[in-house]
């Protein structure tokens, strides 16, 4: 069991998303950096989609009332267990009576919390993630509160093959790790000057010539008006060449709506489920992981991707997950 | 059946059915969709059905797997494909019936702030305002913008008023609102712009409903009646 003793900025469960519910307008929500949630449950022997603790700028304070296997993968909220820093996108366990504490925010905006056995709440319409807004899933439909206790589900043979190649070392420490390194294409998401791939949108040849150029062209700056649902971006202002209606349909994480202001708004997890403004772009999913961990204030430029490279670069990141899951499989379930 | 196919992102694609906001248009949405809801199919990970439009969501790995043979083909081509073959088959006699879904609304008072604003703006009394409103056939053509959230088409011109100048704060789950030409029902508590008449006790987002959390679904047929403050809070207890 874990004790929340500070529960950060915003702190929540999340899984891979409420999928199957949209047509109900359920809003899907889950991890805003689906890469590093997923890297962070493998490392930890869990299936990919298993519930992790997403954090935000400003991490929590944890105190770990047993032994647990846990990993940190995304942004680098500085991490310390009894003061002692913690590297991340690394297999650690932690004995029992340590404390994690995070600190400053070093790089990224947001930083994911496996633990082995997942986070254990309730189901609700077939996902853990939690929606703050309805007051669905996660803990209570909420973020982490102080006093919260958090419990991890039934752990998997790695989980427990690690744990037991791990124990060994705990003797003399807080906490220990597997010195293994995950490869460096994972952790280039989390780079400085943003670059960006994107999709033309399905309304992209409607916006003026100018607007299409300067899109491609110019940075955009994440404004302090940005969240879960949606990062509004300031720079040059975008138009449509001639107004027309538009008739609400989906929308997707990553579609670049804009509204008449001009000033373009990508949607993210918590996104609605259908929308009414035109779409100038789309973010390709391999690239999701670097807008989720831009912050306020953060520079971004797009740049243009076939629809088919998109797709080709997101089946070649699913393979290298795979690999990954493979490893660990290979080491720890034999 | 004429449409086209056009993608959102690398995990989605759009079957367009039309272009406009109409009764044969939304007839042939219902049809794809229930073709979808009635099969099971490996790839699909859900269907958003909207006005004029079927958004399907695909798993691109799925895809890889169950098309080995096809492994140098994109997935969105086979998706595409697949389509396709699956809407050749299917005539526009595929399809539920439309339910008739009752929402019970007790107009004015507390419940409909807004409802003596609308009758000025419209030159009619509140009485008349509530008997147009109760009267119409209404279609829900979709459901989105927030869980639960219906867009209503078939509300009466004679009582189109306009968005608040202000929107709220917060609009109590339930509340019955007309914006322009609209006319809905706020599932959950939202800030919004719409003119509030009445309140329904029913509840339109139901999270710990797995199987349908939203009391409507796009192709519903919807009927307001009026009822009194005692009847409302009678069947709120109810639920």
């Amino acid at each position: 069991m874990i004790n929340v003793m500070k529960p950060g900025l915003l702190s929540t469960i999340q899984d891979l998303g409420r999928y199957g519910y949209q047509k109900y307008g359920v809003i899907v929500s889950g991890s805003m950096d689906p890469l590093a949630h997923k890297i962070s449950n493998l490392l930890v022997g869990n299936d990919e989609n298993d519930a992790t603790l997403e954090m935000t700028l400003m991490g929590p304070m944890l105190e770990f009332k047993e032994t647990c296997l846990i990993s940190i993968c995304g942004g680098d909220l500085s991490p310390t267990i009894d003061g002692k820093p913690v590297p991340l996108r690394r297999s650690l366990l932690i004995k029992a009576g340590s404390i994690l504490k995070f600190g400053a925010c070093k790089s990224g905006c947001r930083s994911y919390l496996a633990i082995a056995g997942g986070f254990n709440v309730e189901t609700v319409m077939n996902s853990k993630s939690t929606y703050v807004r309805a007051g669905i899933g996660g803990l209570n439909g909420r973020s982490l509160k102080e006093g919260d206790n958090l419990k991890a589900g039934t752990l998997s043979k790695e989980s427990e093959n690690m744990i037991d190649y791990l124990l060994p070392y705990l003797e003399n420490n807080d906490f220990t790790e597997i010195d293994w390194s995950i490869s460096s294409e994972f952790i280039s998401a989390y780079q400085q000057k943003k670059t960006i791939r994107v999709m033309t949108g399905t309304e992209y040849d409607s916006f003026s010539a100018e607007s299409r150029e300067h899109f491609f062209n110019e940075p955009f700056k994440v404004s302090a008006q940005s969240d879960r649902m949606g990062y509004r971006l300031e720079g040059p202002s975008l138009h449509l060449e001639k107004d027309f209606d538009m008739i609400s349909e989906a929308v997707a994480f990553g579609t670049i709506q804009v509204p008449s202001n001009g000033k373009p708004i990508v949607l993210l997890a918590d996104r609605q489920t259908t929308g009414g403004y035109p779409r100038i772009g789309q973010i390709a999913s391999v690239d999701l992981p670097l807008i989720a961990q831009a912050k306020p204030g953060e520079e971004l430029t797009f740049t243009m991707i076939s629809h088919e490279k998109a797709q080709e670069l997101y089946i070649d990141r699913e393979r290298q997950l795979r690999h990954l899951k493979q490893g660990v499989a290979l080491k720890f379930n034999s | 059946m004429n449409y086209t196919l056009r993608p959102l992102g690398d995990h989605a694609v759009v079957i367009q059915l039309g272009n406009s906001i109409q009764q044969e248009t939304h007839e042939m949405v219902k049809a794809v969709t229930t073709f979808f809801e009635t099969r099971t199919i490996d790839w699909l990970v859900e269907y958003i059905p909207a006005f004029t439009t079927v958004t399907l969501y695909y798993d691109p790995i799925k895809i890889i797997e169950s098309y080995k043979p096809f492994q140098s083909t994109l997935p969105y081509t086979i998706v595409c494909s697949e389509i396709e073959h699956m809407l050749s088959q299917l005539t526009i006699l595929e399809q539920s019936d439309s339910r008739i879904v009752d929402i019970p609304v007790c107009y004015g008072g507390e419940f409909g702030p807004d409802l003596e604003d609308v009758a000025n703006h419209n030159h009619m009394s509140i009485e008349e305002v509530i008997a147009e409103h109760s009267n119409g056939d209404y279609l829900v053509y979709m459901i989105g913008f927030a869980p639960g959230f219906p867009y209503i088409g078939g509300m009466s011109p004679d009582i189109a008023t306009p968005r608040r100048e202000s929107p709220r704060l917060k609009i109590p789950a339930g509340s019955v609102g007309i914006a322009g030409e609209q006319t809905g029902v706020y599932p959950i508590e939202t800030p919004g712009g719409w003119q509030l008449i009445g309140r329904t006790p029913l509840k339109l987002f139901k999270p710990n409903n797995d199987d349908s959390p939203s009391l409507l679904k796009a192709g519903d047929q919807i009927r307001f009646t009026p009822i009194s403050f005692e009847e409302y809070k009678a069947l709120e207890e109810e639920q």
